[in-house]
């Protein structure tokens, strides 16, 4: 059995899609931002999949660029979490609807 | 044979990391099972001859990202398990369901339709594959590349500054004593 493309393709959507369950039925505002992770990773696993099927560098740049919009995005929404956590302890993502007028 | 060997392998780590992510109560747990997927995605990058993005991988997500979480989760002491029954509104319970089934039908019926997931178009950014890897990335990423890497130096600024904002305590707020148990 060889290993193509799609394979990969396969292992990161479900990746992908494990991350998206897992956003929506944890509450944990952590362990949300740990499925974008998950998300984003199933995403860079395609793109560098196809940048080896097409013969194109141009896949691993996105990649290298998702990786610090996701660090970027980790650490405003670590800072956000701690300003959140630390007026309202054990505040969950369902708790964030007091924020409405 | 080994390339098989080693992509079923690094498979059943990422998925089996991805669902403890998903499926483990304690935050700590979650973290550890995160590193355990992005060690699987760093060694499916190396079989992909990504070897500078296996490299990235593994210092910046498994290195700082991940590190990153535990510290937050160790600051604020919320490393307490959590109900997952108790934890889901009933609408965004069946909305995952959906979700799930939904994916991973259209995924089966993509893996058993499409026979070459290739549409030949030409590749622009130049080859890929190689020893040069860290060469070729370079040269893409300070010359096609060059004003959106610029523009994620402007990001991390901005990142870093609204961190700094976010953590700082408000001044008005600095005089008074927190409240018995309010303390994070």
């Amino acid at each position: 059995m060889e290993i193509t493309t799609g394979w990969y393709l396969v292992l990161g959507a479900m990746l992908f899609v494990i991350g998206g369950t897992g956003l929506l039925i944890r509450r944990n505002p952590l362990v949300m931002l740990m499925c974008v992770e998950l998300m984003l990773n199933g995403v860079n696993l395609s793109f560098v999949a196809m940048a080896q099927q097409l013969d194109d560098i141009g896949g691993q740049t996105v990649v290298f660029f998702v990786l610090v919009v996701a660090a970027a995005e980790v650490v405003v929404g670590l800072g956000l979490v701690v300003a959140i956590l630390r007026r309202q302890p054990g505040a969950t993502a369902d708790d964030l609807s007091a924020l409405k007028g | 044979m080994v390339d098989t060997v080693v992509f079923i392998l690094a498979a059943a780590i990422c998925l089996t990391g991805a669902l403890g992510v998903i499926l483990a109560r304690n935050p700590v747990h979650s973290a550890l099972m995160l590193v355990m997927t992005l060690f699987g995605i760093a060694v499916q990058f190396v079989a992909l001859e990504a070897h500078f993005l296996a490299a990235v991988q593994v210092i910046v997500y498994a290195g700082a990202i991940v590190v990153l979480f535990l510290f937050v989760i160790m600051l604020l002491g919320v490393d307490r398990a959590q109900n997952l029954e108790l934890s889901v509104l009933p609408v965004q319970k069946w909305a995952a369901l959906v979700f799930a089934a939904g994916s991973l039908a259209i995924l089966a019926l993509l893996v058993m339709v499409v026979k070459e997931p290739v549409t030949g178009a030409e590749a622009i950014g130049g080859s890929a594959t190689g020893d040069e890897n860290v060469r070729l990335l370079a040269r893409s990423l300070f010359s096609d590349y060059v004003y959106a890497f610029e523009l994620t130096s402007l990001l991390l600024v901005i990142a870093v500054i609204g961190a700094v904002v976010l953590a700082r305590k408000p001044k008005n707020v600095v005089g008074v004593a927190p409240e018995p148990g309010n303390e994070a």
